[in-house]
């Protein structure tokens, strides 16, 4: 069930996706574009995700428990460091300069451009390298 | 059938948000993509079997949506592959060390009105929105 569940939720987040506009990469950047033609899609589909989930959250948060693990798993840290902001920082840059973020990159592989499998090849590089040379502190 | 833009937006992302509860209510895990796969790369998961599913299930949507409408809603990249190569680098270094990326930080932890995730969504708006501009406006693109 744990497999089941997890794949339908991978489906709603990529049918969200690509619906929402999020697999086109000229509609990302055209968001980020604020001083061209901007596009605000991108607010309406993060607006959705993040009420949605913020609704959702406090509802299921209240139970005890999961329904197939033992716990809930939220990230605890709350201090701001220098991680969280550089590491963001480069994301960002390399967001706006190709207009991939993680989901939509995975959930583009199957319109078969190269350059998306490329992005994907060195995405997961850069993965095993933030793990391997700054071991996370994530939670 | 003309529906507004704006709303297919935001349904989108209704979407994602009801895949996100889902997570938590079953498996108490945050949607987020890059924690979901970075950490299958670099062998500190537990739970390999779902992050393989939801990966799965992913890559399935806009296939889904080709499959039901003839039309996936996968787009032409921007930039060449050289650009290409080099963002996909930025992105997962920077949502490795940075603890999450779009939907982690930006959709689950704004969700929770963590501080942290506000605080790197806003960093990577502003980086992301810099890096168009130089590129677009000052280089004339790439």
């Amino acid at each position: 069930m744990r497999v089941v569940t997890a794949l339908l939720s991978g489906l709603l987040f990529g049918l969200g996706l690509s619906i929402g506009g999020m697999t086109q990469p000229a509609v990302v950047l055209d968001f980020l574009d604020i001083f061209g033609h901007w596009d605000p899609r991108l607010a309406f589909v993060m607006g959705g995700a993040v009420v949605t989930t913020a609704i959702g959250y406090r509802l299921v948060l209240r139970r005890p428990q999961p329904l197939f693990e033992d716990c809930f798993r939220v990230p605890s840290l709350r201090h701001f460091d220098g991680r969280l902001i550089g590491g963001a920082t480069l994301f960002g840059l390399g967001w706006g300069m190709a207009g991939y973020c993680p989901g939509p990159a995975l959930a583009s592989v199957g319109g078969g451009a190269l350059s998306v499998a490329v992005l994907l090849a060195t995405m997961i590089l850069g993965w095993w390298l933030a793990a391997r040379l700054l071991p996370p502190s994530r939670n | 059938m003309h529906m507004n833009p704006f709303l297919i937006a935001t349904f989108g992302g209704i979407l994602i948000g009801l895949s996100a509860i889902l997570l938590m209510a079953a498996l108490g895990s945050i949607a987020g993509v890059s924690g979901i796969v970075g950490s299958l790369i670099s062998g500190s998961a537990s739970g390999w079997d779902w992050r393989v599913a939801f990966v799965s299930g992913l890559v399935a949507g806009p296939a889904l949506l080709w499959l039901l409408f003839g039309e996936s809603g996968i787009g032409a990249p921007q930039v060449g592959l050289p650009w290409m190569a080099l963002a996909g680098l930025l992105v997962g270094v920077g949502t490795g060390i940075g603890g999450g990326c779009t939907s982690g930080h930006g959709v689950c932890g704004v969700a929770r009105l963590s501080r942290r995730s506000l605080l790197a969504t806003a960093v990577f708006m502003a980086s992301g929105i810099v890096a168009v501009y130089v590129i677009r406006h000052l280089l004339g693109g790439l």
